[in-house]
């Protein structure tokens, strides 16, 4: 029983690397993930990622935003201490639009800015992992799971048949920057 | 993915049913606005602010064409070439709408009628009559206003007008030449024509956005001639581009659905989505603001305006129109799969339309009409009979515009091929 748990086919060209899904697809081997320095067009939609959901955190953290400073300002300015400024009435509705819509818009920027490091694993002060090191300088990586039951050697026949400069049988999952 | 399926050298044909339409909504234009000279003075009033309502809108809406040709071309913009044929043909239909806009406030200021001015009888214009009515500049005139008098150098009447002709003028040879170059360029290709495109653009934005507030201070604020606000320009300016956007939006989505345009994909309807959702907010900000300094200065030469708009007979217009033209595209076009829902879209760009139709109502009827109901409904017929006439007009000759294109693509343009591989996730 080999030790490996993934495979990286490594490329130096992203249309290669393409081809390489491509020949992995018609073949049956599931791929795990796929690592590129660069965005690379189309590839969400051959890889058949899933559509982000961002937008519904975004939409979930404004709506926070707007209730929270609603709430503050509605209870100190309102209901706690009221302070007749301009002869206005204390609850008016057009004074409470500016800091609403601010705050909408900085929750749900923060927001979005900490959804994206919860998912991805990165965080302020830890250092980052990677399947392999290069796939963040000149290398295009296709990573598959190794327990799969198509044997590591017709893997490692097709990456290298599509074009992989260089295939790596990895014993742990990540590599870190530290 | 093969982009040479699609039939570039297809013109497109106006005729049938979309031109019998049209012809019969211009009909019914026309009858209303008779209707209207027949209905007596009231009537008449009614007619000169609808005719000032729509050809001002038909306006906003063929130099919002030529705006957004200029800023596509000045931010060297390649996936928007797929359906620049549209606000090119806008561009051509804007010299017609400038000269209808003229003929409408030449004729409301020479048509007068008697009124009562603070108990005294006047001759007042049709339009524009707080500060074109006779003897308002005049010291030994009974009607004598000093606030009108020292806003005279700019609210006279060749001013006025000069103003108009010269600023209308530009817009309308800014918006022929972009259309000319592109001509060219299907004809000669090359980046001759572009690179002047984009020179013409830059200096037309230029002028364009100093401009165009004085345009609308001229032509809509002064109707009210006594209060002022600083915005107004760049409220009427996201209107005019909002409502442009959504007509531009609607006229691709139509040709579109009837076989034209088979280029254009999902990303290009989310990009103009993204355009209308975020001018619609664009504009309730420029609304808003306007809305709020004023509210909260509370100086009553200022808060009149809002006074009278929040009188009964149009306190429900004046939040329907936050309703359509804020709430609803916000909730309708929020999402990515909305954008890219050809029927939600136009759904939205219909809202969008309307509503913008109700805002400049907002801004032109307060000031000129006296209105006794919040709804009448022969007023409201003839507002109709109006709109129906000018949509009917400006249909018949944006699609006639349109048609003389030898092809639907400028086939030529620099991105041409960025646009049919536009794509975003």
């Amino acid at each position: 029983m080999s030790s490996t748990k993934y495979i990286l086919g490594c490329f130096d060209d992203p249309d290669l690397l393409m081809d390489g899904i491509t020949k992995l697809q018609k073949n049956s081997v599931p791929i795990y993930d796929v690592y590129s320095p660069m965005p690379i067009h189309g590839i969400e939609d051959k890889l058949g990622v899933k559509e982000s959901r961002l937008g519904y955190a975004a939409f979930c953290f404004g709506c926070l935003g707007a209730t929270v400073i609603f709430s503050i300002v509605y209870y100190t300015l309102v209901h706690d201490w009221p302070m007749n400024i301009g002869g206005k009435p204390n609850f008016a509705i057009p004074n409470f639009v500016p800091f609403t819509f601010e705050w909408t818009i900085l929750f749900t920027a923060f927001g979005m800015v900490l959804t994206f490091f919860f998912a991805t694993h990165l965080f302020p002060g830890r250092a980052p992992r990677v399947m392999d090191l290069r796939a963040t300088d000149d290398r295009f990586v296709i990573a598959i799971s190794a327990k799969g039951n198509t044997p590591h050697d017709d893997i490692t026949r097709l990456l290298k048949e599509a074009g992989a400069v260089e295939i790596k049988h990895n014993e742990r999952k990540y590599v870190s920057y530290e | 993915m093969s982009t040479h399926q699609h039939s570039f050298d297809e013109r497109f044909e106006f005729a049938g049913k979309a031109k019998t339409i049209s012809l019969v909504a211009i009909v019914i234009g026309v009858v209303g606005i008779l209707a209207g000279f027949i209905g007596g003075d009231k009537g008449i009033q009614n007619t000169f602010s609808n005719l000032l309502l729509m050809s001002y809108y038909f306006v906003g809406v063929c130099v919002a064409g030529v705006f957004f040709l200029a800023y596509n071309y000045v931010a060297q913009a390649g996936w928007s070439v797929a359906f620049l044929r549209i606000p090119q043909a806008l561009a051509r239909v804007l010299g017609i709408a400038a000269v209808i806009l003229l003929v409408v406030i030449v004729a409301g200021l020479l048509m007068k009628h008697e009124i009562l001015e603070e108990g005294k009888k006047v001759m007042a214009p049709y339009l524009y009559a707080h500060w074109a009515t006779p003897g308002l500049t005049d010291k030994n005139s009974e009607h004598f206003d000093a606030i009108i008098t020292g806003k005279s150098a700019f609210l006279n009447i060749p001013f006025f007008i000069g103003t108009i002709i010269v600023l209308l003028g530009l817009y309308t040879w800014f918006g022929k030449l972009l259309v000319d170059y592109s001509n060219n360029e299907d004809q000669l290709g090359g980046m001759f024509n572009y690179n002047k495109s984009f020179k013409i653009s830059a200096i037309f934005l230029t002028v364009f956005g100093f401009t165009f507030p004085v345009y609308a201070f001229g032509a809509v604020m002064s109707l009210e001639a006594h209060w002022y606000s600083t915005m107004f320009g760049w409220y009427n300016l996201a209107a005019a581009h909002v409502s442009g956007l959504a007509v531009i939006a609607l006229i691709l989505i139509v040709l579109k659905q009837n076989g034209y345009f088979s280029w254009v994909n999902e990303s290009h309807m989310q990009d103009l989505g993204k355009l209308i959702f975020g001018f619609s907010i664009f504009w309730t900000y420029v609304w808003f603001a306007q809305f709020f300094l004023t509210w909260y200065a509370n100086i009553p030469e200022e808060t009149v305006y809002f006074y009278k708009r929040w009188e009964p007979q149009y306190k429900w217009w004046f939040w329907l129109n936050i309703v359509l033209n804020f709430v609803a595209p916000l909730f309708l076009l929020m999402k990515n799969d909305d954008k890219r829902s050809l029927n939600r879209m136009k759904l939205a760009c219909i809202i969008i339309i309307i509503g913008h139709w109700l805002d400049y109502y907002m801004m032109i009827m307060p000031g000129t009409i006296e209105k006794e109901h919040m709804f009448d409904i022969v007023e409201f017929a003839q507002d109709m009979a109006i709109f129906a006439g000018f949509a009917g007009l400006f249909t018949y000759l944006t699609l006639t515009a349109l048609s003389k294109f030898n092809s639907l693509i400028p086939k030529k343009h620099p991105f041409v091929e960025e646009s049919l591989h536009h794509h975003i996730q």
